[in-house]
Order: C-alpha cells, then sequence, then structure tokens
C-alpha cells in the first residue's frame, strides 16, 4: 500500500469511525478529538506494521481509547475502563448512514459558512487541521481556533446525532450542498503549491459528493451538484497556461479536457433532467454538459445554454445568471442584444463595480465593434477583480484592443 | 476572505490624547485581538514604530543611500496592520469598525482584500 492509498483508506473511514463513536458516546466535540488521535496514530503505525484486518475496528477502539481517557482523569477509573475499551469487540455498525448525518451535523445552520466548510473537512474528510489550513492559507492556529469554535457551536446548539426530518432535512441538504460546492469552488479558483493544493480540495469535495449521491441516488439536485463538478473539474487542465494565465473557455484545448470525467458528468446531468422537480445545481449541470458536448467552441448549442439560464433565470433568480445569460444571448442575437440585457443589471447593488459586469460588458463591447469602450471596461474590470490571474487575463485584453 | 486591515495614525493626533484615552486604546486592542483569536478570523497583527524612526533607502548608482525619516510627507502614517480571515467584506468592515482607532478623529482606519500571499504562514 503507498502514501496515498493510506491516507484514501483513512478518509474513507474516519467519518464512519466518528459516527460510530457519536452514535455510541453521544458528544461530538470530544469524540471529534478523539478520532484526529487515532487516525494520527494509524498513519504512524500501519504504513510499518500493517494494515490491521479489521481497519475500522482498530480505529474505533483506539478512538473510544481516547475519548475515555479524555473523559475520565480518575486515574483508576481511567485503567479500568480503557481495559473494558480494549475488550469491545469491533462490531459491525452500518457506517453509511452515519456519513451522511455527520455531514448534516457539520453543515449546522448556527455556523458561519467558513466553519461549517473547515468542519466538513476535519470531521467528514478525514483532513488534519494543519491540511485544512494549508489549503485555505491560514496559519494552522487560526484553523485551529475556528474548529474548535465550531465544535462548541454545535456543542451549545444541543444537536443531538439523527437526521432531520422532511422539510427540514431537505432544507439542511441544500446547506451540505452549498458547503460542498463551496469547498470545491476554493479549490477551483486558485491553485498555489503545498502538499494539499487547491487541486485537491476540488477532488474532495467531488469524493464527498460521491459519497453523499450513493448514499441519496434519487435526489436529482446532489447528481446535479456531482455533475456539475466533474464537468467543471474536467476542464481544469485546459483552463491555464503553464505560466498560470487564464484560457477563456471558447480559446481552450478542447483534448486537453478529461473526456472520462466529462462522460461521466453528462451522463449524471441528463440522469438528473428526468427527474420530476428541477434544480439550480441539475441547471448549471445541464449548461455545463452543453458546453462540453461541443468538439469545437463554434459548435455549441447557444439557444439551448440560452435556455436554460432563462429557466435558471426563474427558479433561482440571481444578477449573476442574468449575466451569464446576456453572455449566451448575444452568441444568438447578437452583441447589440446582451448589451441591452446588461444595461437591466445597472441599477442593481450587488453588481455595482463587479468585475465580472465589467468584463462581461468589455466583452461584448468588443464583439460590437467598439475597442475604445472595451479597452475603458476592461481596465475597469482588472482593477476590480482580487485574483492576480484573472487581473493579467483581463490586462492582456485591454493591451489587445487598446485603440 | 483575506483582508487587511491598516491602521493610519496622525503621531500629533496621538500626542494630544490624554494618559487615560491612551490607555483605552491599548487595552480595546487587547481586547479586540481576544476576540479575533477566538473566532478564528486572526492571522496575524504588527504594530510599527513611530515614523521619526523610519529610514528611507535608495540605489543611486549602484550605492545605497540612507535617508532619515519616513518616505510620505505626510500626517498620517501607517502604524500597523491587522491580517484577518473572515467570510466577506461586510465581515472585515464590521471588525474594523470595533478598533478604538475607528472612533478618534485624525486616525484612519483602511480594509483592502488581499490578492496575493506568499511566504512561511506560521512565524
Amino acid at each position: 500500500m503507498t502514501g496515498a492509498d493510506f491516507e484514501g483508506l483513512l478518509r474513507e473511514l474516519a467519518p464512519q469511525v466518528l459516527g460510530t463513536l457519536v452514535r455510541r458516546y453521544g458528544q461530538f466535540e470530544g469524540c471529534e478529538d478523539a478520532v484526529q488521535e487515532a487516525l494520527l496514530a494509524a498513519s504512524v503505525q500501519w504504513p510499518g506494521e500493517g494494515v490491521p484486518d479489521n481497519p475500522r475496528g482498530w480505529l474505533v477502539t483506539v478512538a473510544s481509547r481516547r475519548l475515555i481517557d479524555q473523559l475520565r482523569s480518575d486515574h483508576a477509573r481511567r485503567e479500568r475502563e480503557s481495559a473494558t475499551a480494549a475488550e469491545v469487540v469491533p462490531e459491525e455498525v452500518p457506517g453509511t448512514d452515519d456519513t451522511l448525518v455527520l455531514l448534516f451535523l457539520c453543515c449546522h445552520p448556527t455556523l458561519t459558512a467558513a466553519s461549517q466548510t473547515a468542519l466538513t473537512l476535519r470531521a467528514v474528510g478525514g483532513l488534519t487541521t494543519a491540511e485544512i489550513a494549508r489549503a485555505f492559507l491560514v496559519p494552522e492556529g487560526t484553523m485551529a481556533a475556528r474548529i474548535s469554535r465550531a465544535k462548541q457551536r454545535i456543542k451549545a446548539a444541543g444537536s443531538s446525532f439523527r437526521l432531520p426530518d422532511g422539510g427540514e432535512r431537505e432544507e439542511r441538504l441544500r446547506v451540505v450542498l452549498q458547503v460542498l460546492y463551496l469547498i470545491f469552488n476554493e479549490g477551483y479558483t486558485a491553485s498555489s503549491g503545498g502538499e494539499l493544493d487547491r487541486a485537491d480540495l476540488a477532488r474532495e469535495a467531488i469524493r464527498l459528493t460521491r459519497m453523499v449521491h450513493a448514499q441519496l441516488p434519487e435526489d436529482g439536485e446532489v447528481a446535479g451538484l456531482l455533475a456539475l463538478m466533474l464537468l467543471t473539474h474536467a476542464r481544469r487542465a485546459a483552463r491555464t497556461t503553464p505560466a498560470g494565465d487564464l484560457v477563456p473557455l471558447d480559446e481552450q484545448d478542447r483534448t486537453a479536457w478529461d473526456r472520462a470525467l466529462i462522460d461521466e458528468g453528462i451522463g449524471l446531468a441528463k440522469a438528473s433532467l428526468a427527474r420530476p422537480v428541477l434544480g439550480p445545481y441539475q441547471l448549471q449541470a445541464a449548461i455545463a454538459a452543453t458546453h462540453a458536448d461541443a468538439t469545437t467552441a463554434e459548435e455549441t448549442n447557444w439557444p439551448q445554454v440560452h435556455a436554460l439560464y432563462l429557466v435558471l433565470e426563474r427558479i433561482a433568480p440571481n444578477p449573476m445568471v442574468t449575466l451569464n445569460r446576456a453572455v449566451a444571448l448575444a452568441e444568438t442575437a447578437g452583441p447589440a442584444a446582451g448589451l441591452a440585457l446588461l444595461s437591466t443589471l445597472d441599477g442593481d447593488e450587488r453588481m455595482a463595480g463587479h468585475h465580472r459586469l465589467l468584463s462581461v460588458r468589455a466583452h461584448l463591447l468588443e464583439k460590437s465593434g467598439d475597442p475604445a469602450g472595451a479597452y475603458q471596461h476592461y481596465r475597469r474590470a482588472a482593477k476590480a477583480t482580487a485574483s492576480i490571474a484573472e487581473q493579467r487575463y483581463l490586462q492582456a485584453r485591454a493591451a489587445r484592443v487598446k485603440p | 476572505m483575506q483582508f487587511l486591515i491598516s491602521l493610519h495614525i496622525n503621531p500629533a493626533v496621538l500626542d494630544a490624547l490624554t494618559d487615560e484615552e491612551k490607555a483605552a486604546i491599548g487595552s480595546g486592542h487587547g481586547a479586540f485581538i481576544a476576540e479575533l483569536k477566538e473566532s478564528g478570523e486572526l492571522i496575524t497583527t504588527q504594530a510599527l514604530v513611530d515614523p521619526s524612526q523610519a529610514v528611507v533607502v535608495s540605489v543611486v548608482g549602484g550605492q545605497p543611500v540612507v535617508t532619515d525619516g519616513p518616505f510620505l510627507e505626510a500626517k498620517e502614517f501607517l502604524g500597523g496592520f491587522y491580517l484577518v480571515d473572515c467570510e466577506n467584506k461586510e465581515r472585515a468592515i464590521e471588525l474594523a469598525a470595533r478598533i478604538p482607532d475607528a472612533a478618534i478623529t485624525g486616525l484612519g482606519v483602511e480594509v483592502r482584500q488581499v490578492m496575493f500571499a506568499d511566504g512561511q504562514l506560521e512565524a
């Protein structure tokens, strides 16, 4: 077994072990610490001594011992309890369900999105605090404080370890999907060095979403989100030049796209569209699938993209969706129509001075034969973005149309 | 999202404060730092010495030339900063408003998002 295999196995087992412990002992906070310690012990021992026959049972036993160590400060009692814990015969507990319960717990609505993300990666993803801190480019102490605060909040909220019912369950699942999408986007938007770089974060989000999809195969939005992630991740290699510059979709080398991921994504997107209720992830996946279906940018089925954005705008109105629809409209009805749609966003506070609005307008002005206007907007958009890659791209576009 | 909250001081304004007011600023920062640490939003904070202690370095004809005093010919100078990692710009502004300097006319608190970072995280 290689180091990566160990890591994969531990990440797979982490939520199952934690779920078993929380179910047995009730408290999330202490169990979570104990599981982290057990994972650490396994990552030290297994590579040398080999993986035990029942790795999950091993982890449950070690984590239980640690937990009881924490719970009982009295020495004699600790001895007795540890001895008992060591005798526990690793039992087969249905672990699959618990992972979902854990995920719901980590995405507790009283937590901020940043805390939900960190806690999910640690408790369900099995990542260490140091790995999460590196991925989010903050010091380990900062991330440790955030995770411990999140655990305290869950404790204070008095959450019980069970799946919520009915409408509440549906609502919480939306939060879970949002958190997974956030983790994915964190890994998608930037890249940097380090052991756990941001591509790993995107892969982790895909792995967790696959897990949710395996448990809720009937949920169209879960399938839609997974499809959206796969289709987006498939383009990763073509998205930047070796120097790190952004390559827009229409200029990407489509042979560099990951065909296997695309096929899987398209299949999932198509299947999820057949569901009676359509959600925003399914529609975004369908849009991504339409792009992926075209072998060249010119062959893109823009009327279909536009129609999908129209439906998306109806079920989930949002200025960003309108912005994207303007791009599709410009492709089908000409840049003037796109610019006219953009002007409806001018009064929107959320969009005022937003670099995406500025850059799309610049792009459409360029297409409509107004290089001076395009130049101004590319320059303004470059100033407004917080991403260096995007800034370099927009400055290059500005230089290209400079009158 | 990471933000730099920079503290722009006017040494003359600081000098004019009473001892109690100066002490209140100090304890205000202490409480603010404790709060940021607990919420997990603090990355680092640094305070700078008085601008009169600054020197400006330039290289002229391949030789370094060192001049006493700050580079800017201004009344206000960078006094220090907080580097925070928080949910969004609104939260960064909310945090900045809690810094005691923000309540004193003549001292400035500025919020700007970080665009690029490199170097060691654990100092």
